[in-house]
């Protein structure tokens, strides 16, 4: 008799859903957009009804669901290659940008006083440089008193987009790095200890003291964490700032007929953050009626959601890629 | 029909439906085996048996993989933590039937029950949140400063104290199965008989001489036979460890370093991997964890079916 | 020293070390416990329970849709996993009692108690997730389910077990067949037991993790549709511990405090039933 009951009720609410189906958008993929997405995602629920649904479970799965279309949209950091795009018969647009930071938990330092360079970066997590008080560093901190402690690395233990446009920069920056270890969603680390998703590495770093770990800036923002100036291609040292990405991605060109494939490290410019990178969204040629959806939601972005991104110190694209995205839509069967 | 033909009939419907009902466990345990089997063979292809079990590199960009750097993980935290529960759950059970007073005996029971009952992920992040910093903090440097110094076994204890590392880990495992060793263990000793303890302290033994000589060595078999089962629980424990364990993949040579263990890799790289091999690679990792368990627990349930007969 | 005194002395020393062993277990429940009450306590809000998370750096939410999305897969693993366990529990004890392929097949449930249960949600995966193409969450009820099965089988069996032969000879006596038997004098006999093992059983999947991270997955919002990825308690703990902000640090110690205390309260309740039903 109470078995009938629960069966019935779980019946009940097996069909209910049905009355209010076609509300929920599902995508997967990058930690490193998520803060951002999943702001827009609240407030496009509260001013349309509709649900985006977005879990960060790393860039690598994301291409891999989109691949499997176990989602309605992929996200991912490191942009697809055309040729994989085409196998996989993919659309690409990037969404928005922002910037990869270093961060550090060291004993008396604030936000913004350690100096590093991408060599000495690509020597720490090569485990070349063991000590905090290595001559390397202290070479480009004067006057700073770093202890005389062992370096813990932080890493992604998932497959990342953020891994990928950190050891593009590292590759970029050091022909050791490039030759041991590559540039990759996940790579073979020398050293160190792996965090799930930005969320993770933040979380390691935050727990384990002389440590260092690159994550989102919107999370070491969010997490009141300790982030590093680089030395970028123009020789200065810069900080992590909204403007500091927008420099290094105003130079960039962007191609529609590659799947916008670009990288923004090592950008040029005498303001620009060394590790920027844009976060693409990856859909399924094939869905019109889904990609519709999708694209519904990021049109609305794209105009109500720069603030937003702003906020979180996200670099909203400029006006001319978005126009340039919305002819890629209309192009491909979606408008 | 006549009525009894409808009985019959009913009678053996009842049956069937009940025996359909208990195949059910079988065609599963043949079911998982099969579909594992099925969707790691790719990874079995292209690594092999013992080439796979030998190899310590796990690297997706490169589409090399083995199981040994996870399962050196697993087996050392498994190992571990059976090191620091049994004399533990032993000296509980000793307490709980020989020593603790009538009253209290119900409360303790109770106690080691609940603790059995708290589920693994609040192990888990209690041990993130707050076991690993102490044991980063306090627990490992002492170790360091004290067994650290000693040649040879010195070098377990070497590295940066992090709290994140195997030593944590195998801690929040073996706290876990405490109460489960220890409910067995008291249970086969409860078994031992009256009489028997009776004649021995009547010839003027002490209680621990009774325990070390007449009850243990009776009950030998049976808490062996739950020290299997518990370490069968250990080697797939998940979220317990995956909070703590520091997702390395690499043959860690101090207690203080990070590792990964098979469940910790599944749990964190399932939903991620990229390319087909990396999942198969998953998948058969998932298969050795599967026939490994199985494997042992088989052995413990033979262990103690073996004692009951004699 | 006399051997008298040396015996006397290793009694009380091996002696002290066992009451030792019972305060250090004691110890860390009590530990874990007050940890858990200690942090969780302060975020156990009427907002927890009545609102939906909101994105990291907004104000406020709660975990309305992991609260409900837990629920329902339990539901989901209690409808497919009670039926089948009672009914297979049947089996082993009555007709496969002599049986070798029951006593393979009881021998078999005692093994897959203790499976690993990320191993099931591999095998769930593959079997329900892969092919409907997305995740899903009757697939994270048919994992708990597969968890739960084999524990109801075994506790129903052994209760089962447990009601005398001479009750079922008296009710064959009366020209019952064996079907009316069991519904009518076994089940009725056993029925505290059964329920026990339920509750237990219940206890045990509703704490599971790792059987869900690739069934039922997650999900930010409130969803009463399974075949969508669906939100649960303990998946949503798992990804809010391992997060860098505050508030999800908060919102995943009131979620385990909650979850605690609701499987601890099963606990107590199946061991009280039991006990007041097997008192004599």
């Amino acid at each position: 008799m109470k078995l009938k009951t629960i069966f019935f009720s779980l019946l009940l609410l097996a069909i209910s859903p049905a009355l209010m189906a076609g509300n929920t958008i599902n995508g997967a993929g990058a930690t490193f957009p998520y803060p951002v997405y999943s702001a827009w995602a609240f407030n496009y629920f509260r001013t349309t009804g509709v649900r985006v649904n977005y879990q960060s479970i790393g860039s690598g799965g994301g291409v891999r669901q989109i691949k499997n279309r176990t989602v309605d949209f992929g996200a991912s950091d490191a942009p697809v290659k055309p040729a994989e795009l085409k196998a996989g018969n993919l659309l690409q647009f990037p969404a928005i940008i922002g910037g990869v930071v270093p961060v550090v938990n060291v004993k008396g330092l604030s936000a913004g006083r350690l100096k590093l360079t991408g060599e000495a970066l690509a020597e720490i997590f090569l485990g070349e440089i063991k000590k905090w008080n290595d001559p390397r560093i202290e070479a480009l901190n004067k006057g700073l008193n770093l202890p005389d402690s062992e370096i813990t690395v932080v890493h992604r233990s998932d497959g990342s987009g953020t891994t990928a446009i950190f050891t593009t920069y590292l590759s970029a920056c050091s022909g050791d790095w490039s030759r041991k270890v590559g540039t990759g969603k996940s790579v073979n680390w020398p050293v160190g200890i792996g965090g799930k998703g930005n969320e993770g590495v933040a979380n390691y770093v935050k727990r384990v003291k002389n440590s260092i770990g690159y994550v989102e800036f919107a999370y070491a923002k969010q997490s009141r964490m300790c982030y590093v100036k680089l030395k970028n291609k123009s020789g200065r040292f810069v900080e992590p700032s909204f403007e500091s990405f927008k420099d290094a991605a105003a130079g960039a060109r962007w191609n529609p007929d590659t799947g916008y494939y670009l990288w923004l490290v090592d950008a040029p410019g005498d303001g620009s953050w060394p590790i920027a990178g844009a976060s693409f969204i990856l859909l399924g040629k094939e869905k019109s009626a889904v990609n519709r959806k999708v694209v519904d939601f990021f049109e609305w972005a794209f105009k109500n959601g720069d603030e937003t991104a702003r906020k979180l110190i996200y670099v909203p694209l400029p006006e001319s890629l978005k126009r340039s995205i919305r002819d890629y839509w209309k192009k491909n069967g979606i408008d | 029909m006549s009525n009894q033909n409808v009985t019959d009939y009913k009678d053996k419907l009842f049956r069937v439906v009940t025996f359909g009902a208990a195949l059910v466990v079988l065609v599963v345990i043949v079911g998982i085996f099969a579909s594992l089997v099925e969707q790691s063979l790719p990874a079995i292809r292209k690594f092999g048996f013992f080439r796979f079990l030998t190899t310590p590199t796990w690297d997706p960009v490169h589409e090399v993989f083995g199981a040994a750097s996870s399962l050196y993980g697993t087996i050392v935290t498994t190992v571990l933590a059976m090191i620091i529960a049994i004399p533990v759950s032993i000296g509980i059970a000793i307490f709980m039937t020989e020593l603790c007073p009538n009253f209290l005996k119900g409360a303790m029971g109770t106690a080691i029950e609940l603790l059995a009952a708290i589920p693994s992920i609040i192990y888990g992040m209690w041990g993130l949140f707050t076991l690993a910093p102490i044991m980063g903090n306090t627990v490992e440097p002492f170790l360091q400063h004290t067994i650290g110094k000693v040649p040879y076994l010195g070098s377990l204890f070497s590295g940066t104290p992090l709290g994140i590392d195997i030593l944590t880990a195998s801690t929040v495992l073996s706290i876990m199965i405490i109460p489960f060793m220890a409910s067995i263990a008291r249970d086969t000793f409860t078994l031992t008989p009256q009489v028997l303890r009776e004649s021995a302290y009547g010839i003027g033994a002490t209680r621990w001489e009774v325990i070390r000589n007449v009850v243990l060595p009776y009950s030998k078999g049976g808490v062996f036979g739950g020290m299997v089962i518990a370490m069968g629980r250990a080697l797939g424990e998940t979220m317990a460890v995956a909070f703590v364990l520091g997702n390395k993949h690499q043959i860690a040579h101090s207690l203080l370093d990070a590792s990964a263990t098979i469940t910790v890799t599944l749990a964190n790289e399932f939903t991620e991997a990229d390319s087909n091999m990396y999942m198969a690679s998953l998948f058969y990792l998932a298969l050795i964890l599967f026939v490994m368990s199985f494997l042992t627990l088989a052995a413990a349930k033979f262990i103690l079916k073996e004692r009951a007969k004699s | 020293m006399n051997i008298l005194t040396k015996r006397k002395i290793r009694n009380k020393v091996a002696l002290s070390l066992s009451v030792f062993a019972a305060v250090i277990g004691l110890f860390w429940l009590f530990f874990i416990l007050w940890d858990v009450f200690r942090h969780g306590m302060s975020f156990i809000t009427m907002d927890l329970f009545t609102k939906d998370p909101v994105p990291p750096g907004f104000q406020g939410g709660g975990l309305r849709n992991a609260f409900v999305g837990q629920i329902l897969i339990t539901l989901v693993a209690m409808v497919i996993g009670i039926p089948f366990g009672i009914l297979g529990g049947t089996f082993l004890s009555e007709y496969g009692r002599h049986s070798r392929l029951g006593r393979f097949i009881s021998t078999l449930s005692d093994i897959m108690v203790s499976v690993p249960s990320i191993v099931i949600g591999t095998f769930v995966y593959a079997i329900m997730v892969k092919p409907i193409g997305h995740f899903n969450g009757w697939a994270g009820g048919v994992a708990l389910a597969i968890i739960m099965i084999p524990v109801v089988i075994r506790t129903t069996e052994d209760m089962m077990s447990l009601v005398p032969w001479s009750l079922r000879e008296a009710a064959f006596a009366l020209g019952a067949p064996y079907y009316k038997v069991i519904t009518q004098v076994v089940y009725r006999g056993a029925a505290t037991g059964i329920f026990t093992g339920i509750l237990l059983s219940i206890a045990r999947v509703a704490g599971e993790t790792a059987p869900l991270l690739f069934t039922s997955f997650n999900n930010s919002f409130f969803t009463t549709n399974l075949s969508e990825s669906t939100p649960s308690l303990t998946v949503t703990i798992f990804q809010y511990a391992m997060g860098p902000y505050d508030d999800w640090h908060g919102m995943a110690w009131a979620a385990a405090l909650v979850i605690t205390v609701a499987i601890l309260l099963v606990t107590v309740a199946g061991r009280l039933l039991i006990k007041w039903r097997y008192r004599s």
